[in-house]
C-alpha cells in the first residue's frame, strides 16, 4: 500500500490522539498560546457585536491568532475532503446502525448525516433542535464552562487542573443524558 | 481601592476565558499569525481523517459503542501531560526566547452548569466548537447555521453573565 493510499484510510486513534496532544506544546512553543477553540466565538462577538457588554470589551486584536487557527481548521478540512478522501462509506458500529435505521437514518456517506443536517430540515422542529438549539447549547455552554473539549479536556487536563476535570466530567454527563435519554425522542419527531 | 476593584474584576473576566490570560508580551507583524493558520490546517486534516468530527463517532462515544473517541482524547491528554511536564522540567522557551507561561483555571460553578449544557449540545450536533468549523470545511455548509447559533449562544452568555450563578 502506498503512503498516499494509507493516509486516505480513516486514521486510528493512536495516530490522531498523539497528534492532537502535540498541538499543546506546538502552540506554546511557537507563541506562548494556550490551546483553546471555543474562545474564537467570543472574539467574533467582541469584533462584530460587543454592544457595550463588559465580557466582549477587551483588546481582541491580541487574540487574533485564534481566528487564524480556526480558519486553518476549516481549510484543513477542505484539503482532507478534496485530496485525502476515503471513497468508502463511514464505518459505524452495528449497534448504532441498527438503532439509527429505526429512525430512517441509513445514509452513512459523509461525516455529517445528510438526512438530519440539511437546509430544508431547518424548517422542521427536529432540524431546528438538532442544528439551531444544539449549536446554541454548544456556544452558551462552552463559554459558561470557560472552555470546550480543547481548552478544558486537552489543555486543562494536560496542565493537571482539577476544575478542568470537573468540566470534562460534566461534558460527558451532559452528552450521556442527551444521547441516551433525549435524542431517541428528538429523532422520532417526524415534523 | 476603586482602582483595585476594577483591576480584579478585569482579571476575573479574563481568567474565566481559556486563552485570554495567556499571551505573548511581544508584538509581531500580522503575518506571524500565519503559523497558527498552518497548525490549524494540520489540525483540521487530523479532525477529518480520524473522523473526530463525525456525528456518528460522537453518538458511538456517548452510547459506549466504540473505543475510538476515548482513545483519541485519552492519548491526546497523555501526550499533552508529558509535553507540559517536559516544557516545565527543561524550562523550554518559545521560538522568540520568551518563558512559557501557564495559568491556573479557577473553579466556578459555571464549569458544572455550562459543562452539562455544552455536553448536551455536543451530543445533538456531534460537534464541539473546533469540529463545527471543520464540518463546514467538509462541504456540510448547513452547519454554518449551527456555528452562527453557537456564536449567538456565546453572545447571550456574555449578555446574561452577571445574572448567572458562577
Amino acid at each position: 500500500m502506498s503512503f498516499i493510499e494509507m493516509i486516505k484510510h480513516p486514521w486510528p486513534w493512536y495516530v490522531a490522539g498523539p497528534l492532537i496532544g502535540l498541538t499543546v506544546p506546538v502552540l506554546l512553543i511557537i507563541g506562548n498560546k494556550t490551546f483553546g477553540i471555543s474562545s474564537s466565538m467570543r472574539h467574533i462577538c467582541a469584533i462584530c457585536l460587543p454592544a457595550k457588554i463588559p465580557f466582549f470589551n477587551y483588546d481582541w486584536k491580541k487574540e487574533i491568532w485564534n481566528l487564524f487557527f480556526v480558519t486553518g481548521i476549516t481549510a484543513g478540512a477542505v484539503i482532507a475532503t478534496l485530496f485525502l478522501a476515503d471513497p468508502e462509506p463511514v464505518q459505524i458500529s452495528p449497534k448504532l446502525a441498527a438503532e439509527l435505521a429505526g429512525y430512517g437514518i441509513t445514509d452513512y456517506h459523509g461525516l455529517v448525516p445528510v438526512q438530519l443536517f440539511n437546509w430544508p430540515a431547518l424548517l422542521t422542529l427536529k432540524g431546528f433542535i438538532m442544528m439551531v438549539a444544539g449549536g446554541f447549547l454548544v456556544g452558551f455552554g462552552t463559554r459558561y464552562a470557560g472552555g470546550c473539549t480543547s481548552g478544558h479536556s486537552i489543555m486543562g487536563l494536560s496542565t493537571l487542573q482539577w476544575p478542568s476535570l470537573v468540566a470534562t466530567c460534566c461534558f460527558m454527563a451532559g452528552g450521556f443524558i442527551m444521547a441516551n435519554l433525549l435524542i431517541p425522542y428528538i429523532l422520532s419527531l417526524n415534523f | 481601592m476603586q482602582q483595585n476593584a476594577e483591576t480584579n474584576t478585569d482579571f476575573e473576566v479574563r481568567s474565566l476565558d481559556t486563552i485570554c490570560v495567556n499571551e505573548s508580551h511581544l508584538t509581531h507583524k500580522w503575518y506571524h499569525n500565519l503559523k497558527y493558520l498552518l497548525v490549524g490546517i494540520a489540525f483540521g486534516i487530523v479532525f477529518v481523517k480520524a473522523e473526530i468530527i463525525s456525528w456518528f463517532r460522537i453518538q458511538e462515544m456517548f452510547r459506549l459503542q466504540s473505543f475510538h473517541m476515548y482513545g483519541v482524547i485519552g492519548s491526546a491528554v497523555v501526550v499533552g501531560i508529558l509535553s507540559v511536564w517536559l516544557i516545565r522540567k527543561f524550562k523550554v522557551k518559545t521560538i522568540y526566547g520568551e518563558t512559557i507561561e501557564f495559568h491556573k483555571k479557577p473553579f466556578n460553578k459555571g464549569q458544572i452548569y455550562g459543562g452539562l449544557l455544552f455536553g448536551m449540545g455536543w451530543a445533538i450536533t456531534g460537534a464541539c466548537p473546533g469540529p463545527l468549523f471543520a464540518q463546514i470545511g467538509t462541504g456540510a455548509l448547513v452547519i454554518s447555521v449551527t456555528l452562527l447559533s453557537a456564536i449567538a449562544g456565546t453572545w447571550v452568555y456574555g449578555y446574561t453573565r452577571e445574572k448567572l450563578p458562577h
